[in-house]
């Protein structure tokens, strides 16, 4: 065990770790944005919207993700997208999440009692005023253990983009062991620092989980 | 000269579950204060046809009046959810399942429609909530949660909710059947009260005591369609139908 590496690394590490962080936050961002509305879509009246919500997600959830990088990555030059590939590996990995993410959104509207639709409904509010006000409300609070588990999905799927060049925190682990040949200590390292940041991350999640169960 | 026109009007009311006709072209009407109960067996369509006078349940073919207006009238998706949603703020609903909003206080359950709907001042619905609340016996209540009271006092909440909407007409989806039976005289008693107040009310029900002391007139309904109706005495007593006499004797006899 080479204890003086550890050391000589750990700055380094830690700023790769940094980068990790912001792509997943970049990711998480846009894959909510993008589950919002292919949940909307998933749950919609009309049976054209609804099958553009399934068709995406069975697209993205069908496909491995390393392909759906690889695809905007390598595949949209072809397209006339040119992404850098810090941006195309958030992009890729915030359209892959939102579809999982969707289903985690529907779920919970699912999930909420169809008499409290009804009810709403009976009082003389329009659907999406019963939305807003009744279901989602009751919803939210059913999604945020679904939706953490995706973002900590998402949080170790950022070590995907690791083979677009990204220099996050898997990439710089490989980088590091082409020049030091000491795997062990190198991937120690930086699972230790993975899991730092899931942590982390289910502690904000353990949080939004009680803030919500109190309101209630 | 009071006014003779039917608060509620349905005409040929005809309704499918696939293939199942659950409602075979049912007519009938409900004067201005008049209460009437609807009784028959499970499965008989009555809580079909009390959902379809506000519109929860699409009828396939015939119409619903509410005071003149008709309820299932066609029109395009927009016009008709502005229709609908008016027409729906003048009929208030009571379900089995008393379906409160579980994320709001009483007080916010009873304030939310007349704020959101009627744009009512958040002191005015309030007040209009204690005066509702004081009515079903439960001001004390006003700012719990309903996770925190009884069945009996869900459904008086969930009363008094409809109530704050100041409609033209109470629909009663059996709203005592989810209840344990020393809760049941509760809900009643508002529901007496209400009756006393010349509050027109369809009351979908399977307790037969309550329906012959507090309605007008009882329809006897069974597979989708009314099999006999009348004063509750003579219904009750004097059934002309064999249909109603077998039903009426289990109801007695268990």
């Amino acid at each position: 065990m080479d204890i003086a590496l550890i050391g000589r690394i750990i700055p380094v590490f830690v700023q790769a770790a940094w980068t990790t962080v912001q792509i997943s936050l970049l990711s998480l961002v846009l894959g909510l944005a993008v589950a919002a509305l292919i949940a909307g879509l998933r749950l919609s009246h009309l049976a054209v919207l609804r099958f553009i919500g399934a068709a995406y997600v069975s697209v993205f959830r069908g496909t491995p993700a390393l392909l759906q990088i690889f695809l905007l990555y390598f595949g949209g030059p072809q397209l006339g997208i040119q992404l850098e590939p810090f941006a195309a590996g958030a992009i890729a990995l915030g359209l892959n999440i939102g579809a999982y993410m969707a289903e985690s959104i529907r779920g919970g509207v699912l999930s909420v009692d169809r008499g409290q639709m009804e009810a709403a409904r009976s009082l003389g509010f329009g659907e999406g005023q019963s939305m807003r006000w009744i279901v989602l409300p009751q919803a939210a609070k059913l999604m945020i253990r679904p939706l953490g588990v995706n973002a900590v999905a998402l949080v170790k799927g950022t070590a995907l983009v690791a083979t677009i060049s990204v220099v996050e925190l898997t990439y710089t682990a490989q980088r590091f062991i082409g020049s030091t040949y000491k795997p062990f200590e190198i991937f120690a390292v930086t699972a230790v620092l993975y899991m730092i940041m899931v942590y982390g991350l289910t502690l904000v999640i353990d949080r939004l989980d009680r803030a919500y169960a109190e309101e209630a | 000269m009071t006014d003779v026109r039917p608060m509620i009007e349905v005409r040929g009311a005809r309704k499918f579950f696939g293939p199942l006709e659950v409602l075979k072209g049912i007519d009938f009407s409900v004067a201005r204060g008049q209460i009437v109960a609807v009784i028959g067996p499970s499965g008989s369509g009555k809580s079909t046809l009390l959902r379809s006078i506000n519109h929860l349940e699409t009828l396939d073919g015939g119409e619903v009046w509410l005071d003149g207006v008709q309820v299932n009238q066609t029109l395009a998706r927009r016009p008709f959810e502005r229709h609908i949603n008016s027409v729906r703020q003048q009929m208030g609903m009571v379900f089995q399942h008393f379906n409160l909003f579980p994320h709001l206080s009483v007080a916010e359950n009873i304030t939310i429609a007349p704020m959101k709907l009627k744009g009512m001042a958040k002191a005015d619905a309030r007040a209009l909530a204690l005066k509702m609340l004081d009515k079903v016996g439960l001001a004390d209540k006003i700012d719990a949660f309903p996770a925190r009271l009884s069945g009996g006092q869900k459904q008086r909440v969930a009363i008094a909710r409809a109530l704050a909407m100041q409609p033209k007409v109470m629909l009663f989806d059996e709203a005592t059947s989810a209840l344990d039976p020393e809760l049941v005289d509760e809900v009643n008693l508002v529901m007496k009260q209400l009756a006393a107040e010349h509050m027109t009310m369809v009351i979908v029900t399977h307790e037969m005591r309550f329906a012959a002391e507090v309605a007008d007139r009882v329809i006897f309904m069974a597979d989708g369609a009314v099999v006999e109706e009348g004063k509750p005495d003579d219904l009750f007593r004097n059934p002309v139908q064999e249909r109603t006499r077998s039903f009426l004797k289990k109801f007695l006899n268990g």
